[in-house]
């Protein structure tokens, strides 16, 4: 089989089983992409997952750029993207047709009305998580308020303007700040 | 004609900047949605909010999901279906060109990159920026779905709490955080529970 269809389809597989993203995608990389392809290496795969989480971007989309890069070049991380890609373009097309078409009924709104107080949950979960990773010492907890204040109110300000101001502030920190460690 | 070009030209630099500037997966993406629904008028926060829940309860990436969304439902102010359809794909490329084009690079000085202190500490910035960019997003969802928004402008009172959604909030971080048989859950069945819940109770 040409590499380039077997590219695209085994990251469409890997886009269908997928839901929610970032960590729910692992096992299902390890299993297709490790076991079955023989793609990339366990450990490969940790580390394009590792720097998928720090470089700007869809988590699972950076990784699959990743893996297709080192097997094709340039177009197999394209076509590993692409691929990825696909079913949610098919699948959210086709639901966002049936919600527009449904929305105006009561039990739609009541449905969705339970749904959003989830979101908050999900949304409070996923902000502890990534806060014990990211605030780490006294600078990064006052960098962490300082953008969850700012954006909060200050909604007129793109949060390009605190990714950007963080970035600079973090560089700063570590290499012109005092050197004792 | 033109407009409806220049749309999706704007829907596509939209995405490419969030695709660019989003640090740290799916999630990560909600702050710039908030922000393109007051700069752009194309779909409201409240949309916001059930784009994190249908991206989430679908397969695929929630951040790409999210944004195929958003696609589908600005192309769909342009005329009918197919303009949709091309919204989804147009604000979904715009999503992954930056990924894209930033992996390509990062790939081919893989190691050098790890262990780059400029890239460590601009990181060490990012992360905590991006965890209070998310924070800001949430509190919002909770300001606008646990009170009356409305109401709670006027000052706080007890009337101004959305009550049926507090219990279920608090019932569901129970459930996500602290019962050990449920928290490992996938969040798709605490979604699909919240729906029946909101229409039992008519939230």
């Amino acid at each position: 089989m040409n590499i380039y269809p077997d590219l695209f389809l085994t990251f469409a597989k890997v886009g269908v089983m997928t839901f929610g993203g970032g960590y729910a995608m692992l096992p299902i990389l390890q299993r297709e992409v490790v076991e079955n392809k023989g793609w990339a290496t366990e450990e490969e795969l940790t580390d394009y997952f590792a720097i998928g989480q720090c470089t700007p971007g869809i988590i699972a989309v950076n990784t699959a750029t990743f893996i297709g890069q080192k097997n094709r070049g340039v177009p197999g991380g394209i076509i590993a993207t692409l691929g990825l890609v696909f079913p949610s373009l098919v699948i959210i097309s086709l639901l966002a047709g049936v919600i527009t078409t449904f929305s105006h009924l009561a039990w739609v709104n009541h449905a969705f009305g339970g749904i959003r107080v989830c979101v908050c949950v999900l949304i409070l979960n996923a902000v502890v998580k990534l806060f014990k990773k990211a605030v780490i010492d006294a600078p990064t907890m006052i960098i962490f308020l300082a953008v969850a204040l700012g954006s909060y109110f200050l909604t007129f300000l793109s949060p390009v303007v605190f990714v950007l101001a963080a970035a600079i502030a973090g560089i700063l920190l570590k290499n012109l700040g005092v050197k004792k460690s | 004609m033109t407009e409806t070009i220049l749309l999706f030209l704007r829907l596509f630099y939209e995405f490419f900047k969030t695709g660019l500037f989003a640090v740290g997966g799916g999630m990560a993406t909600i702050p710039f949605l908030y922000n393109m629904a007051d700069a752009t008028g194309w779909f409201t926060r409240i949309d916001v909010d059930n784009m994190i829940a249908v991206g989430e309860s679908t397969p695929g990436p929630i951040g790409v999901n999210m944004a195929t969304y958003v696609g589908y439902i600005t192309g769909s102010t342009a005329g009918g279906t197919p303009f949709a359809v091309l919204g989804a794909v147009v604000a979904t490329l715009g999503l992954i060109t930056p990924s894209i084009i930033v992996i390509l690079i990062i790939a081919s000085f893989l190691k050098s990159f790890r262990d780059n202190r400029y890239v460590d500490s601009a990181f060490y910035g990012l992360r905590p920026a991006s965890t209070g960019l998310i924070a800001a997003a949430g509190l919002s969802v909770v300001v606008s779905n646990l009170f009356y928004a409305d109401a709670l402008a006027q000052g706080f009172s007890l009337a101004v709490c959305n009550w049926k959604g507090w219990i279920l909030a608090i019932a569901l971080w129970i459930l996500t955080n602290k019962v050990k048989q449920t928290k490992k859950l996938h969040p798709i069945l605490f979604i699909l529970a919240s729906a029946v819940v909101g229409i039992l109770l008519g939230m």
